[in-house]
């Protein structure tokens, strides 16, 4: 990792004033090579900033962001809190998990996509919503979910992603009905 | 036309506005900190946001200048401030749209805070799911730089404001300012005992500052329109300003409404959010993130003010209002919310991090039609074990939604516990393996 990444490293490094600062953004960093974080990178990050491996290793596991076994090429994770779950998100987390086969927790065979469910995540007036790596997919449907799983398949991205937030949009601007 | 002047989400609401420098600078973005920096003095601005009547957004409600005046006056070392971008609390998505929408409008509000508390850098701590967020931040912070307004000596004053936004990593704890810096540090996002305060020993053990972001973003336009037209907003002299509320739940077009705190619930629910999705009455609602305890229909015309919501048995909080249709089940409500809970407790201390657990099996047999009616007193014994004899506030907020709902709809518990009850005349051999 040092060397592939050595200017990111100690930029990020250089952010702040106390080196242990570094480490999320540098798990980051590590996760976005191997899509988790593995033993090496976390003995390779104690040593850039002089922590132990445990003391990396018990960041690590307080985080639901940090995986540590790998996850599927499309990491979804959809909301079961209460307010997207008024908004049917049980119902849509089933469909999901028919069209793929699996339970949250697992991966397809191909390892293509890994499914979760987790807790809110700031989308409620959109609800129901996932997040598929680093994108917001929002105001849910059955036909849009099966749009999205076949972009991904096919080019590995979806238009139906969300660009910068806001809703209700103005009244003057274009309003499509969720 | 919105029924009220909008302050917040002004901008956004031009059509064609980007949240680009050039945008927010066409709308009068960076005068205050143009007319402020170097022109007036420091405790001069803590003195007009103190007079402003600002109170945090992120869901204490700490009045904003009284927070900054805690910092000591003689440190010479450095201070920092650390704007809490961290919207985890369920029901809440304001700081979102402010971020993605407008950064220039907060960033703005960041320098100015910054200049009033004496601090060089200031750290965006940004939940880490939001990396669409991240990206706008950055690209903002970035022209920002370029055109002057952050980095060294901003417009010719001599003054210096780094500003960095820093990714958390899906913890809703680290929404609590202690636990918050923890997780600056590079540390688990445990809260700290309290005192010291962070206005004392707070980012790396310096005088330091949290606040919201919707917090942050109010205060160009404080200093350019003034304290006293911010103060006579709303509800006063306690609940200044307006506040984005975000309605979330069954109504027909949920979404973030900025209004003047003091309007009530029913003009929020009925005529913003444009009253309930299907023809089914109002049944609950939730006034302020999954933190607040339950309200019911009765409670329609209470003001939204953090006075009048604390006079209604609940809180203001994060402005997360989730409204819930006649049919859904209150026992089925605040078991998502345990469960949300159980999920977060952090563990540092045993009252949360057994009890949750705890509340969340009874809830889940009760749901289950296998509690017994002793299980009702079991789960407030519970809430009172829990309630105040943490280090911070989540143990209270934790008790919030099965208290609340116990109180209101006591008969949704029974029932389902009848029906456990009739289940065991059938087949008492079960009676004995109710865990």
């Amino acid at each position: 990792m040092k060397e592939k990444y050595q200017k990111e490293i100690d930029e990020i490094i250089s952010r702040y004033p106390v080196k242990r600062s570094a480490l999320i953004p540098l798990l980051y960093l590590a996760q976005q090579e191997h899509g988790y974080v593995t033993e090496a990178a976390m003995k390779e990050i104690a040593q850039l900033l002089r922590l132990t491996p445990p003391q990396v290793y018990e960041t690590v596991t307080f985080y639901t962001v940090l995986n540590l076994k790998p996850v599927g090429k499309f990491h979804m994770q959809v909301c079961k809190s209460l307010m997207c779950a008024l908004a049917g998100s049980d119902t849509l987390l089933g469909w999901i998990k028919t069209k793929l086969g699996i339970a949250p927790g697992e991966s397809t065979p191909d390892g293509l996509f890994t499914l979760s469910a987790v807790e809110c995540l700031a989308s409620c007036g959109t609800a129901p919503m996932m997040q598929i790596n680093d994108d917001y997919y929002e105001q849910l449907t059955e036909a849009k979910v099966d749009k999205i799983l076949g972009d991904l398949k096919t080019s590995g991205t979806s238009d139906l992603k969300s660009g910068p937030y806001m809703w209700p949009l103005p009244v003057n601007a274009v309003r499509h009905e969720g | 036309m919105p029924k009220h002047e909008l302050i917040l989400l002004k901008n956004m609401s031009q059509p064609g506005y980007s949240g680009s420098l050039a945008d927010y600078e066409a709308t009068g973005g960076y005068q205050a900190l143009r007319a402020t920096l170097g022109k007036t003095a420091p405790a001069d601005v803590t003195t007009a946001v103190r007079k402003s009547g600002l109170r945090g957004r992120g869901g204490a409600g700490f009045p904003t200048g009284v927070k900054w005046g805690f910092l000591p006056k003689d440190y010479q070392g450095p201070r920092y401030l650390c704007c809490n971008a961290d919207e985890s609390e369920p029901g809440t998505f304001k700081d979102r749209q402010l971020m993605e929408r407008d950064p220039h409008q907060m960033l703005e509000g960041i320098v100015l805070a910054c200049y009033a508390i004496g601090a060089e850098s200031a750290y965006i701590y940004i939940r880490g799911e939001m990396v669409l967020g991240s990206k706008i931040l950055e690209r903002a912070i970035g022209e920002a730089r370029a055109a002057g307004y952050i980095g060294n000596n901003i417009l010719g004053t001599g003054i210096h404001v780094d500003v960095w936004v820093h990714r958390g990593a899906g913890a809703y704890i680290c929404g609590e300012e202690t636990a918050l810096l923890e997780s600056l540090e590079g540390k688990r996002g445990l809260p700290r005992i309290k005192p010291p305060f962070p206005a004392t020993h707070g980012l790396y053990n310096k005088p330091t500052v949290v606040n919201n972001v919707e917090t942050l973003a109010n205060l160009p336009h404080i200093l350019t329109r003034g304290a006293e037209w911010f103060a006579a907003i709303g509800s006063p002299p306690k609940s200044t300003g307006t506040r984005v509320f975000c309605v979330s739940g069954h109504v027909k077009r949920p979404g973030n409404y900025e209004v003047p705190m003091g309007v009530t619930f029913r003009e929020l629910v009925y005529e913003h959010a444009g009253g309930m999705r299907s023809d089914k009455p109002i049944k609950a609602f939730i006034p302020g993130g999954a933190s607040a305890p339950f309200l019911t229909p009765d409670h329609l015309d209470v003001k939204l003010d953090f006075e009048s919501v604390a006079a209604a048995g609940s809180m203001l909080g994060s402005g997360g209002v989730t409204v819930m249709e006649e049919g859904t089940s209150m026992v089925w409500a605040a078991l998502r919310l345990m469960e949300f809970f159980y999920h977060e407790s952090c563990g540092k201390c045993s009252p949360c991090r057994e009890g949750s657990s705890w509340l969340v099996q009874t809830m889940r047999r009760i749901m289950a039609k296998r509690g017994r009616m002793e299980d009702l007193e079991t789960l407030l014994d519970l809430c009172k074990n829990i309630a105040g004899r943490t280090v911070c506030a989540f143990g209270d907020a934790e008790v919030a939604p099965i208290q609340s709902t116990l109180k209101y709809w006591r008969d949704e518990y029974v029932s389902l516990i009848r029906e456990a009850e009739a289940a065991d005349l059938i087949m008492p051999e079960a009676a004995g393996v109710r865990h």
